[in-house]
């Protein structure tokens, strides 16, 4: 079968932004592939823009990390011109301009958060195009289409960090299940007026879910452990 | 704007969107990094009428992403200055953009400070204007506008196509409205509608709508526009009829067929 290693890099993903009481939850997965072959297994898909705000990447890699670097420097000019860290709004609007202008050429969808004083924590989802919608969550990426079910029945406002960080990770979890273009670890950034925190799940710490099955070392440990019939049918 | 943030911003632009000229007037799709080719997040129909104070338009608040109904919040009604309401189906981000320069224009109206504001007839043509050179740069704003408004007791209500069809009447409809909406409007409207009966004819379209075009979700706006000024309602659902007896069980007299 051909692996068509010459496709561009496409981070297939699932990336996932959501407000809480107090600032935003960002979650993604961590396969970037070209064409079948998993090019990177471990990448970091949120990207950081400010000291207070963060992207979620999805679609073409290229596209998405030089969108990044752009609006990267243009806050950082502004930051300095304005005296104050920059508000997540301002920050959406840069990737707006470039997305939207270029938009022939972009292939990159994405989703901005992050906390600032005016507005606390806020969320943009940036879709192909270059529309921009200010949303209390929002999902992206290929494995996007499998949490759309989910999210309408398990979100709800006002969730607590905690709640928030889990209801992220289960829902990058099972997107992983699903989606063949999303798979390794579960990255997560939470962003509030004290900070900003990273965790790190592996896929050996999530929850299994149906027809998987708890990972052993070798199949020997299930026959030495098993009782006497272990090959049986 | 400071002055560097826009240098930074022409920069980018000339850096990526230079249009390749090998001479042709009609570009291949690969050579042509100028042209808008297909639309990403659309909304769908519009539908507006002049009642007795103003003009009424409603619109729902979905924003499709394919066959996706993927943006449940999308207001795509706007007032623009004191007298008119924008309405719009079709590409967002286009939608988003042409507010922008109506922002512009609205500004640099009130700058002049002269007692003077741009109704709806003038929005209209500018409008129209745009839409039209962007058609004929074969680069369209991806949208159907509609545009309503009041000023000095007179109403108006007019639309804007993508390739810059323009024109006035007493009700317009885009997208499948044109095709569900608008019959029920030739039908039933009549000139000094009250805001009530309005309303009813408005719902009454948006619920045909609502059964049968695929994009559309149960969650609508009404705005109007009167003298006074403009006012978009809070969203809201309406209830949809299922309890035919056809409906209950189809197949009954005949088992095995749809």
């Amino acid at each position: 079968m051909d692996l068509n290693l010459d496709a561009p890099h496409s981070m297939g993903t699932t990336i996932i932004g959501v407000t809480y009481n107090g600032g935003v939850v960002l979650g993604a997965d961590s396969r970037t592939s070209t064409g079948m072959y998993v090019a990177n297994r471990a990448s970091d898909k949120i990207t950081q823009l400010t000291d207070n705000v963060y992207v979620c990447r999805s679609g073409s890699a290229a596209d998405s990390q030089v969108v990044s670097d752009y609006v990267r420097y243009f806050l950082h000019q502004h930051t300095i011109q304005l005296g104050q860290p920059a508000t997540v709004k301002v920050s959406a609007n840069l990737i707006r301009m470039l997305a939207y202008n270029n938009k022939n050429m972009l292939q990159t969808g994405l989703i901005v958060g992050g906390w600032d004083k005016y507005e606390g924590g806020k969320i943009y989802g940036i879709p192909l195009g270059g529309t921009v919608v200010e949303q209390p969550f929002a999902i992206g990426g290929s494995g996007s289409s499998y949490l759309y079910g989910f999210f309408d029945q398990a979100w709800k406002e006002n969730m607590t960090k905690e709640e928030a960080e889990q209801l992220v990770v289960k829902a990058v979890s099972l997107a992983i299940a699903r989606d063949g273009a999303s798979g390794g670890v579960v990255r997560t950034v939470i962003i509030n007026s004290e900070g900003v925190t990273r965790n790190f799940y592996p896929g050996d710490k999530l929850q299994l879910w149906h027809e998987e099955l708890e990972p052993q070392n070798s199949l020997l440990d299930i026959l030495n452990a098993a009782g006497p019939e272990p090959m049986a049918m | 704007l400071p002055v560097w943030f826009s240098i930074n911003a022409d920069y980018f632009f000339l850096q990526f969107t230079i249009p390749i000229d090998n001479g042709d007037s009609v570009k291949t799709a690969e050579a042509d990094s100028q042209r808008t080719l297909y639309p990403y997040v659309t909304g769908t129909s519009i539908v507006a009428i002049k009642y007795k104070d103003g003009v009424l338009m409603a619109s729902d608040m979905g924003g499709s992403y394919g066959s996706t109904l993927r943006y449940k919040n999308i207001e795509r009604m706007k007032a623009i200055g004191k007298h008119s309401l924008l309405g719009a189906s079709g590409e967002i981000s286009d939608f988003q953009e042409i507010l922008r320069y109506l922002d512009e224009l609205v500004l640099n109206d009130n700058m002049w400070d002269d007692g003077n504001s741009l109704g709806p007839k003038e929005v209209h043509n500018y409008l129209t204007r745009v839409m039209y050179n962007r058609r004929n740069k074969f680069n369209p704003l991806w949208n159907t506008l509609v545009l309503g408004g009041v000023k000095n007791g007179e109403s108006y209500l007019g639309m804007v196509s993508m390739i810059g069809v323009s024109f006035e009447d007493n009700h317009v409809a885009t997208g499948f409205g044109n095709h569900l909406a608008r019959p029920i409007l030739r039908d039933e409207w009549h000139a000094d509608l009250s805001f009530e009966d309005g309303v009813k004819l408005l719902e009454k379209c948006m619920r045909v709508l609502l059964y049968r075009d695929r994009s559309a979700i149960n969650k609508l706006q009404i705005a109007k526009i009167t003298e006074e000024g403009v006012t978009v309602s809070q969203p809201y659902s309406l209830k949809t009829f299922w309890e035919f007896k056809a409906f209950n069980n189809p197949t009954a007299g005949a088992e095995g067929s749809w």
